[in-house]
């Protein structure tokens, strides 16, 4: 029988799915539809120190396997997140991430030390959305940005700290070594790609800021190399993520070589989908007389 | 009231209309009992087919006794005309019930109840009727359609008066549903179809200080209050058209 248990940062999770940000809420909204218990963790909604509104206009467009989004970090801030929604999130059985963006280096590190008083599991930190026009993609496309805002964080940062990085990054190999000497504690990777779709019968771009975040199966190779590099580039855990809808598909990510994988417009796909890519990957396990993942974690990597 | 997720056997699919399709499935033996203005996300198609996302289809009928869960569904693109396919013995993925519904209790004690629907907007006020006719308030019923009406014979049990509108003249009065409504009439206006229809009665009902609820649509991904990818920017803040809503105060949602 196969162990799907991980060991993360100095926790250990129950599984090496985590449902990814922005797809699950605060996770509340699954708990009747799937055992959450079996996840390794929840990352929480992307939250900003002041919450926001989020974009006006189209925020969904569906592609050939692929979503598009456009939701603009609508979010109820830090504060509320600690009142309210971290003491539900605690309640369900497993980790809690809390995904923190932000519009400067000070609101990011503010918000962090909040969060770092609570007791959140992991601190998410998302410079990699491509969906505010400043602020998230704006750290995350240059090293040197990113850099910037990761050291400074981690000086406020007393929780284990995963770097969320973007597709746009200029070199994904560069700026996974800089945000590991900047202090990260592991790294995630792929936010959504930046992509765009027109309205015929408008002819105007379907979103209000013309481009938007790509995600699904249409990005998961694209999404695969990239950690594949990561993990080649740094010594610390990586959590693969990018359009994961099958077992299958996780464990390319983990004999890649990543700890953990996200999980995200999958659930929209199928609601159920973390847990049962959890049971799929530990049917492939069994069947294949692997104990644990350790075993075949970055195996393909000759 | 948490949402499940479960594959159902389809009863029957039929055609009130040469777009429209009343698909009727047995009702899920887990989660609550649908209320009038919930919805479910209606799948019928593998996790790796398209199109990516699920359909947020508003509950039609429900029938504990019975035991089945109807929807009534406009064909609009892939999805809908995905779900036109099923036939007697297919299974489909329910997610559901979503979204908070109208207050039937709320609205019977109101009084005088009017409900307003267009086009397929009347999908979700068939249950509607029936819930406030069982609470002992039939309402008065004023229904618009582009052409020839549908559906409207089970709306005849459970309304006091029922007026049709077309902008064709096929039926009933020849133009707008808002010329049957006369919100001074009613204590409470409850309206459900395209925005510019409701726009109209939340502006008759503001004018005659009769309180107005609405329930929207939007596109959604999760329909569960994940995702914030339906939500509305109210006068009270954002809110998601999935779980905060559909229901919502009308004044709240429109520029009157």
């Amino acid at each position: 029988m196969s162990d799907l248990h991980v060991n993360f940062l100095g926790k250990t999770l129950a599984g090496p799915v985590v449902a990814a940000s922005g797809t699950f809420g605060f996770g509340e909204e699954y708990a009747a539809i799937e055992d959450l218990r079996l996840l390794g963790g929840i990352s929480g909604k992307g939250l900003t120190l002041n919450g926001q509104p989020g974009n006006r206009g189209e925020r969904l467009h569906e592609t050939p396997s692929g979503l598009m989004n456009s939701i603009g970090l609508q979010n109820p801030g830090v504060d509320h997140f600690i009142q309210h929604e971290l003491p539900v999130m605690k309640s369900l059985g497993t980790s809690a991430w809390a995904n923190l963006g932000g519009h400067s280096v000070e609101e990011y590190c503010e918000g962090a030390e909040r969060l770092s008083a609570t007791d959140v599991d992991f601190i998410e930190l998302n410079i990699s959305c491509p969906n505010v026009k400043q602020g998230g993609l704006a750290y995350g496309v240059h090293c040197a940005d990113a850099s910037a805002v990761v050291s400074a964080v981690h000086a406020h940062c007393t929780k284990p700290l995963i770097v969320k990085l973007s597709p746009q990054a200029e070199s994904i190999p560069d700026m996974c070594k800089a945000v590991e000497a900047a202090g990260a504690d592991a790294i995630s990777l792929c936010n959504t790609f930046q992509a765009c779709a027109i309205d015929l019968e408008k002819r105007r771009p379907v979103f209000d800021n013309i481009f938007a975040g790509l995600s699904g199966p249409a990005v998961r190779p694209i999404a695969l190399r990239m950690v594949w590099q990561a993990v080649g580039a740094v010594n610390i855990p990586v959590v693969g993520l990018g359009g994961i809808l099958t077992g299958a598909d996780a464990l390319e990510f983990i004999m890649a070589g990543a700890t953990l994988v996200q999980v995200g417009t999958a659930n929209f796909m199928d609601p159920g989908a973390c847990v049962r890519i959890t049971q799929e990957i530990g049917l492939w396990m069994d069947t294949h007389g692997v104990r644990t993942l350790d075993e075949i974690r970055g195996c393909a990597r000759v | 009231m948490s949402a499940t997720s479960c594959n159902v056997r389809v009863l029957r699919q039929s055609a009130p209309a040469p777009d429209i399709r009343r698909l009727t499935v047995a009702l899920p033996k887990e989660g609550p009992m649908p209320k009038a203005g919930q919805f479910y996300m209606l799948r019928a198609w593998a996790a790796d087919e398209s199109p990516v996302l699920s359909r947020p289809i508003s509950v039609h009928d429900a029938d504990a006794q019975e035991g089945t869960l109807t929807f009534l569904y406009q064909i609009k693109g892939e999805g809908t005309q995905k779900l036109a396919r099923l036939a007697w013995g297919q299974s489909l993925t329910l997610t559901g019930p979503c979204g908070n519904g109208f207050d039937v209790a709320g609205a019977a004690a109101a009084g005088r109840v009017a409900v307003v629907g267009g086009g397929i907007g009347t999908a979700p006020l068939l249950l509607l009727c029936k819930e406030l006719a069982a609470a002992g308030c039939k309402p008065d019923l004023m229904v618009g359609f582009r052409d020839q009406p549908y559906g409207m014979e089970a709306f005849q049990p459970y309304c006091g008066s029922i007026g049709i509108a077309t902008d064709s003249g096929a039926a009933g009065h020849h133009g707008l549903v808002t010329d049957l409504l006369d919100p001074k009439q009613y204590d409470l206006v409850l309206t459900c179809g395209p925005t510019v229809m409701m726009r109209g009665v939340a502006k008759l009902c503001a004018a005659a200080g009769t309180p107005c609820k609405a329930s929207l649509e939007n596109k959604m991904a999760c329909g569960l209050g994940a995702c914030l990818g339906c939500t509305c920017h109210t006068k009270v803040g954002p809110k998601t058209v999935c779980k905060d809503g559909p229901v919502f105060d009308a004044g709240e949602v429109f520029e009157l």
